[in-house]
């Protein structure tokens, strides 16, 4: 127990630009394995496989105009499936808006997320039992948030977690500073994680600062920092779990923040509105896909004996059935009501509100949905 | 019967915190110089001593990080009460303000609402320096998702800031710092709440409608006292809520009259004094005798103070204005 705790915390205790690795692009072990169990195992595994294929049906439906405009994940499923698998039941997630792949390790509804990025903001109403915040758009400004929230978990001595998600982009905003500096000077328990995917839309990672590293920004804020192969899905457990760990821990003598930054690749577009070969070279995009996630995670546990065909095969068909339903629910959800724009603005509606509603409910009434959409 | 103090209104706002966290632990104050200094107006004196460190949380000199935490810890269901410390420091937090606290609970459908009340002192005439001056109630006013209170009395003071602490839902609180000592007023020791949303009638008159809120409260009520020598009887509506604001006050006030003045000392253009002429035009035209005369700040940058008693309505413009509605 102890030497867990003491191997886990040297974690933090290494270079900046020394990421900690677990396997390496082949699959082959080079680091310290976590200490899961097959089934574990497996179910990161059987999430990045989710996550790839629901990315790719999801931009399917967008180029099908089935769907609006939607940010893909592919290539970053290592970082986000290891990081959200680390969290206990009752921690949270502060995403931003590419986390899909941890958002359904931690229980959301695959069906929200298409939801929400079909138009519908129901998606974004998280279950009462799914600790995963909303959404949030504008770059860096859920950081704030985060370091708020375990505050608050903090002061009322739960002992919750709170995982942060953002990008490299992310990184030059000054709600990153703010947020992460507040977390330093009142030690809350947070762990920022940064998916360094090397590109905020065509602007590389130099363009974003001179720091040789993301992580090494943590020391000036006190806090630890470290860097992981953000495409190795088993470092990223380790390090995200010794990382809430630590977070966890009032008692620790370190600082209870930690920064992560996960070096990741996106394989696609920012979001199906941009043309990445506009700024980047395919040779590029060619060396990062030798690094994917899904093919290393594969190739270590057919070697450990935990995979073999059939089980991928049945996983395959699992992840398909159920991104296929998802997407069916989803497609057959009917258009929200309109009401449900002023229902939830407040509380209660204020009487102007009420009245702008009544004035729009019976024009509605009078000249029917036809005066308000085509076709 | 309930005992009462003898106070300002920036004693009554610390009054109306110190209540507050004593009623519900769940309530913390967050800002700059909140905590041991009791404030840069001392509106937390007093504070850091009672409840300690964790409720009266000095923090660091970034506005954005305050409400932003405010923001997460609100969605966690606490009650936090950040401070900013002059309104003219806002705008750092705006992005935070209007892309977060004001849409929270539409953006999860309500699983997560925000019952949080950030103050900022606001306002001009205390010859302060430049950004120490400005009236921005209309940049809140116009975001959907908030509520903007701002009192002019010491025993509004205390009873907005208790309703909006409790409200479920964010509100921008602007003190008038302009009167924060200007005169005191009796206020009960025990915790109560003045309503989010409805005006207070000042003065009753007949001839003409006077609507205001904050610091022109004062000049405005001055203006219809001289007049009333004249003979001209003027109604004076205090908002107290400019959003949302009380269309039925408005209403009353003007059919009664079908004469109105609208005084605030934020620039005119898109101020406050637009729109409620607008729910005059569209709720009591067949009342109105006169234009909706506004009399406001210019629209210009807010002056150093060397000049700013030339730009806020004094009680002299507001008589003018005043005399233009009643004689059209």
């Amino acid at each position: 127990m102890y030497e867990e705790v003491a191997s886990s915390v040297s974690v933090f205790d290494r270079a900046y630009d020394d990421p900690v690795r677990v396997l390496d692009e082949d699959g082959e072990v080079v680091g310290d394995v976590p200490d899961l169990d097959d089934e574990e195992l497996v179910g990161i595994y059987r999430h990045m496989r989710l996550a790839r294929h629901f990315d790719a049906r999801a931009v399917s439906l967008q180029r099908q105009g089935r769907m609006g405009t939607y940010p893909p994940l592919s290539g970053q499923e290592g970082a986000q499936v290891g990081s959200a698998t680390a969290l206990a039941e009752d921690d949270w997630i502060v995403p931003s808006y590419r986390e899909h792949g941890a958002a359904l390790v931690r229980g959301l509804p695959l069906k929200q997320t298409l939801l929400y990025w079909m138009g519908h903001e129901a998606g974004n109403a998280t279950p009462k039992d799914v600790n995963v915040f909303p959404v949030a758009v504008p770059i860096a400004s859920q950081v704030p948030h985060a370091t708020g929230a375990s505050w608050a978990s903090e002061l009322r001595g739960t002992d919750e977690v709170f995982l942060c998600y953002f990008g490299d982009g992310a990184t030059s905003e000054g709600d990153f500073h703010e947020g992460v500096n507040f977390a330093g000077v009142f030690d809350t328990p947070t762990v920022f994680f940064c998916n360094n995917n090397q590109w905020a839309i065509s602007v590389p990672r130099e363009r974003q600062t001179r720091s040789a590293t993301l992580a090494q920004k943590a020391e000036a804020y006190g806090i630890d920092g470290v860097q992981v192969d953000g495409m190795d899905p088993l470092a990223v457990y380790s390090v995200t779990e010794a990382a809430v760990e630590k977070a966890r821990d009032p008692e620790t003598d370190r600082p209870r923040p930690t920064l992560i930054e996960a070096v990741q690749y996106r394989f696609g577009a920012h979001t199906t509105a941009d043309d990445p070969t506009v700024y980047r070279d395919n040779d590029e995009v060619e060396r990062w896909k030798r690094k994917d996630p899904i093919p290393r995670l594969e190739a270590y546990l057919r070697s450990e004996g935990v995979l073999d065909d059939e089980r991928v095969a049945e996983i395959e068909t699992e992840v398909e059935t159920r991104v296929a339903e998802a997407i069916e629910a989803a497609e057959s959800e009917a258009r929200p009501k309109p009401e449900e724009m002023f229902e939830h603005a407040y509380a209660e509606l204020p009487p102007e509100l009420e009245r702008q509603y009544e004035e729009f409910a019976a024009f509605r009434e009078t000249h029917g949905d036809a005066a308000f959409l085509e076709e | 019967m309930s005992e009462t103090q003898n106070l300002t209104v920036v004693q009554a706002v610390r009054d109306g915190l110190y209540t507050e966290m004593r009623e519900d632990d769940d309530v913390l104050v967050l800002g700059q110089d909140v905590g041991k200094n009791g404030g840069v107006f001392r509106a937390t004196e007093g504070l850091f001593d009672e409840f300690g460190g964790d409720r009266v949380v000095d923090t660091p000199l970034a506005e954005s990080g305050i409400v932003g935490c405010a923001v997460g810890m609100a969605a966690m269901g606490l009650r936090p009460v950040p401070e900013i410390q002059f309104s003219g420091f806002m705008y750092p937090g705006f992005d935070q303000i209007v892309s977060h606290m004001a849409r929270f609970r539409t953006r999860s459908r309500g699983r997560f609402n925000l019952p949080m009340t950030l103050r900022a002192p606001y306002g001009g005439g205390i010859r302060a320096p430049e950004h120490h001056s400005e009236s921005k109630e209309a940049f809140y006013a116009h975001e959907a998702g908030l509520k903007v209170v701002i009192p002019s009395t010491p025993y509004d003071a205390k009873g907005l800031l208790a309703a909006s602490i409790r409200d479920p839902d964010p509100v921008i609180f602007l003190e008038p710092k302009l009167i924060y000592r200007a005169f005191r007023d009796e206020v009960p020791e025990e915790p109560y709440t003045v309503p989010i949303g409805e005006a207070a009638t000042r003065r009753e008159g007949g001839d003409v409608a006077l609507f205001t809120y904050g610091a022109m409260t004062r000049p405005t009520l001055e203006a219809a006292e001289s007049l009333a020598e004249e003979g001209i009887d003027c109604e004076v509506v205090d908002l107290r809520t400019v959003s949302p604001l009380d269309r039925e006050a408005i209403i009353e006030a003007f059919e009664k009259t079908g004469r109105a003045v609208v005084v605030h000392e934020a620039p005119k253009t898109g101020g406050l004094a637009a729109e409620i002429t607008a729910i005059i035009q569209e709720e009591a035209l067949l009342y109105q005798e006169a234009p909706v005369g506004r009399v406001t700040g210019f629209d210009v940058p807010y002056p150093l103070y060397a000049l700013e008693d030339y730009y806020l309505p004094t009680a002299a413009r507001i008589e003018e204005g005043i005399r233009e509605a009643v004689e059209f």
